[in-house]
């Protein structure tokens, strides 16, 4: 390795700096420290999620009123939505691990704007504030369903003021760190780090900072359009004056449609990391991956009409948004071959991470085809709004994102705590994770096809005996959950003392000692070959 | 002073990055122009599909406010360019000089738009008044994306007049940073810069009995470039408030 970084200095875990206790946190602009800060608010958001999921569930488990009345359970779907993907999935990768390894696989050593950096995660933070109190204030929680579709929730007596200033709130946090981002790699790149040296997690998550900078204001207008009308009664989105409802649709999916590629894109960075790592081969189709990235962020902001079919729309809108939809499948397709090409003839090393990133793999190719069963005119009459779109977007968001999350955990928390996870009890974790995920939601799938409605407290009888298994499918997943959960917490004091590069990876990250030094390196490094130039790598310690 | 400081003092420079603090700020900027155009959109859809009703409401504006407010936004805009080119060449006085002006022209702006909007709602043409309730839906649609647009803008105008306020003296001020040489305890020796911030700190294991001092003030080349940027940036920001605004005036007062 001839990258020169120095020698080594205190790790950012025990530096001292100005502040003490809490507020060295809080008050950090290390990107590192701003990573940790995200990564815990997020994943305690997640379980916030995840309790609200699981009495769903079980108020599913049969027929009729179960455990909650059908208002409370509106109210279920719509936190559950809003907590899943304001707070978890959106900020997700790119604040968490992006944060904390952006800076260090570009070889710098911090992000351009480091004080933008911690505000935008106090107002992440102010977001989440905004909206918990929605919950227990004005009219009640939100009983709208996270799209805030008008005319309903223009009418709706429940708190759809502040959950949806909450939601704005969080877009700005999104919109500054896609900024930072954005001018962080275009300026910060080490000598010798040219464009196609940057690892491909720096690609995905420059074309999600975009998606981020360029996708993110059309909803906070949107949201600022549907406060005002409830305030004042502009009339933009409400017939009764005037106005569209339909319009409010197409705003809303101009945003979000875009934003599911801010939450995958980061993910299949992260596989496009650890697979080259695991199977110690160059990554296939390096250009291929990184301009996919760009192609799905370009692509992505043309099908928002897929949501709309059966909202109204003319017939040639409508074939032109399912032929765009059919084309944003290839460049997603064009990564998973090129990472199973990578795989071809390595040296694989089935350790956690590489395995949950492999289930990624499996999980997102039957999203992907759902994808394309719900993208498709014909079919996707049969299936609007029935629980098969609910399984298909968990099969993408939970399967996809949320899979790559905790391989992403795996592979990174020796780096950032400096302690190994034993691997055992998170086969074990992956087991009943992959076992309880596929029970909960591939049911739900056979249902959407036979026909039952999404979003309903209430079904026929004769979907009940897939509902149980689909309920009970969410115990074995939450089960998996805790286990995968405990053991990390355990392996951040307890574990074994990781290694500079436990793995044998190639990337800049793993040249530098575990937990990083304050400021990353001693000195900015040159770089003089790729990321994934195995064949000079010495073998694993 | 040891090396270490001097080390401190050039490392926190090298951070600094003025390309950088562009594009992040034109990165902001179109931010803030998607924000209006989701706007602009909803007005084009309605325009189109009520041309007439458009027509017909933009006649009860008042052409002649709105020409003085886009003569007093343009002029603002060029006195804001003003002030970035006095403070490039390093004639701060005049720069802040015109960064006040510009900040007077934009609460101008917003005195006018103030009358202009107050004599709309004593006529009973604001959303959910009695009396623009019988009027066409067109007419309605009219006079909420009125109150959107110019609304949001006015929003836009008074942050501009707030940021001018924190960014005067930062146009005042002169390149150079005062620095501290001193003790905080009776062992910690630390260099602070005037404005906050450590620069350099140590504890020494042995009494000191010599300090060697080489400097106190520090003239600074890139600390003017740092002020610079940030006059620059504003001036960027409040071009964005008068170019959305040249898209306002036609299409609310000039489609008569």
């Amino acid at each position: 390795m001839a990258i020169d970084i120095g020698a080594a200095e205190v790790s950012y875990l025990e530096h001292r700096g100005v502040h003490r206790g809490i507020a060295s946190w809080v008050l950090s602009t290390d990107h590192k420290r701003i990573g940790i800060l995200y990564l815990t608010s997020l994943l305690s958001f997640f379980a916030v999620g995840v309790l609200i999921g699981i009495l769903m569930r079980l108020e599913l488990i049969a027929p009729g009123e179960t455990l909650v009345s059908a208002r409370v359970y509106n109210s279920m779907f719509t936190l559950h939505g809003m907590i899943m993907i304001f707070l978890f999935i959106i900020p997700g990768i790119p604040a968490a691990f992006g944060n904390f390894f952006l800076p260090i696989l570009i070889g710098a050593k911090d992000v351009a704007f480091p004080r933008l950096n911690l505000l935008s995660w106090w107002v992440y933070v102010a977001g989440a504030t905004l909206a918990v109190l929605s919950l227990f204030s004005g009219g009640g929680a939100p009983d709208t369903g996270w799209t805030f579709y008008a005319p309903y929730s223009l009418r709706t007596g429940t708190n759809v003021t502040l959950a949806v200033f909450a939601a704005f709130v969080l877009g700005f946090s999104s919109i500054l760190t896609g900024i930072n981002f954005v001018t962080t790699i275009h300026r910060l790149r080490a000598p010798g780090m040219s464009w196609f040296r940057l690892p491909l997690f720096v690609w995905s998550l420059y074309a999600t900072a975009w998606v981020q900078v360029l996708a993110t204001p059309i909803l906070a207008l949107t949201l600022m359009l549907v406060m005002l009308e409830r305030i004042v009664g502009l009339g933009l989105f409400d017939a009764a004056r005037g106005g569209d409802p339909l319009l409010y649709q197409h705003l809303f999916w101009i945003y979000s449609h875009p934003a599911v590629y801010i939450m995958i894109l980061p993910a299949m960075g992260v596989v496009s990391e650890i697979i080259p790592t695991f199977s110690r081969q160059k990554i296939f189709g390096y250009k291929a991956i990184a301009f996919s990235s760009l192609a799905i962020a370009f692509v992505g902001y043309l099908v928002w009409g897929h949501h709309m079919y059966t909202s109204g729309m003319s017939d040639t809108a409508r074939w032109v948004f399912s032929l765009l939809t059919f084309l944003v499948a290839v460049p997603s397709g064009i990564k998973v071959f090129n990472w199973v090409a990578t795989l071809y003839k390595g040296a694989i090393d089935l350790a956690p991470p590489l395995l949950y990133t492999l289930s990624f793999i499996f999980l997102f190719m039957i999203g992907g085809f759902t994808g394309l069963i719900s993208g498709a005119l014909a079919t996707n009459l049969h299936i609007h709004d029935t629980a098969f779109v609910v399984g298909h977007f968990h099969y993408v968001m939970f399967g996809g994102t949320g899979f790559m999350l905790f391989a992403a955990l795996l592979y990174w928390f020796p780096k950032m705590f400096g302690r190994m996870v034993p691997a055992r009890p998170m086969w074990l974790a992956w087991l009943l994770m992959f076992i309880g995920f596929n029970a909960l939601y591939f049911p739900m799938l056979i249902l959407g096809w036979m026909g039952m409605p999404r979003r309903y407290y209430d079904y026929l009888p004769r979907f009940q005996p897939l509902n149980v298994v689909s309920t009970a499918g969410s115990w074995v997943l939450a089960l998996g959950l805790a286990v995968f959960f405990v053991t990390l917490w355990r392996a951040r004091r307890h574990g074994e003392i990781a290694p500079a590069n436990p793995w044998g990876g190639s990337t800049l990250e793993w040249q530098i000692a575990s937990p990083p030094p304050v400021e990353n390196f001693e000195r900015i490094p040159v770089i003089e070959r790729g990321p994934y130039e195995y064949g000079e790598i010495p073998p694993v310690e | 002073m040891s090396d270490a400081a001097l080390g401190a003092v050039a490392r926190e420079h090298e951070h600094h990055d003025a390309t950088g603090a562009k594009i992040g700020m034109w990165l902001f900027l179109f931010t803030e122009f998607l924000l209006f155009g989701g706007l602009f959109l909803l007005y084009a859809v309605y325009r189109t599909k009520f041309p007439a009703d458009f027509h017909f409401a933009a006649t009860t504006l008042d052409v002649r406010l709105g020409t003085v407010n886009t003569a007093i936004l343009l002029t603002s805009s060029l006195t804001m360019v003003l002030s970035v080119a006095a403070h490039e060449r390093d004639n701060r006085k005049l720069s802040t000089a015109f960064l006040a002006l510009t900040m007077l022209l934009g609460l101008a702006f917003l005195v006018n738009k103030y009358f202009e909007w107050s004599t709309k709602i004593d006529h009973g043409l604001f959303p959910g008044a009695a009396e623009l309730a019988t009027h066409a839906p067109g007419e309605k649609l009219f006079y909420g994306l009125y109150y959107a647009m110019t609304g949001l803008h006015g929003l836009h105008v008074l942050i501009g007049i707030a940021v001018m306020a924190f960014v005067l003296p930062v146009a005042a001020r002169r390149p150079r940073r005062r620095v501290r040489l001193g003790t905080q305890s009776a062992s910690r020796l630390a260099l602070t810069a005037e404005a906050g911030g450590e620069l350099w700190a140590e504890t020494p294991e042995d009494a000191v009995d010599e300090i060697e001092v080489s400097f106190l003030y520090e003239h600074n080349e890139e600390l003017a470039k740092r002020d610079r940027i940030v006059v620059e940036n504003t001036g960027l920001y409040w071009h964005l408030v008068d170019i959305v605004w040249i898209f306002l005036f036609p299409l609310f007062y000039l489609i008569t």
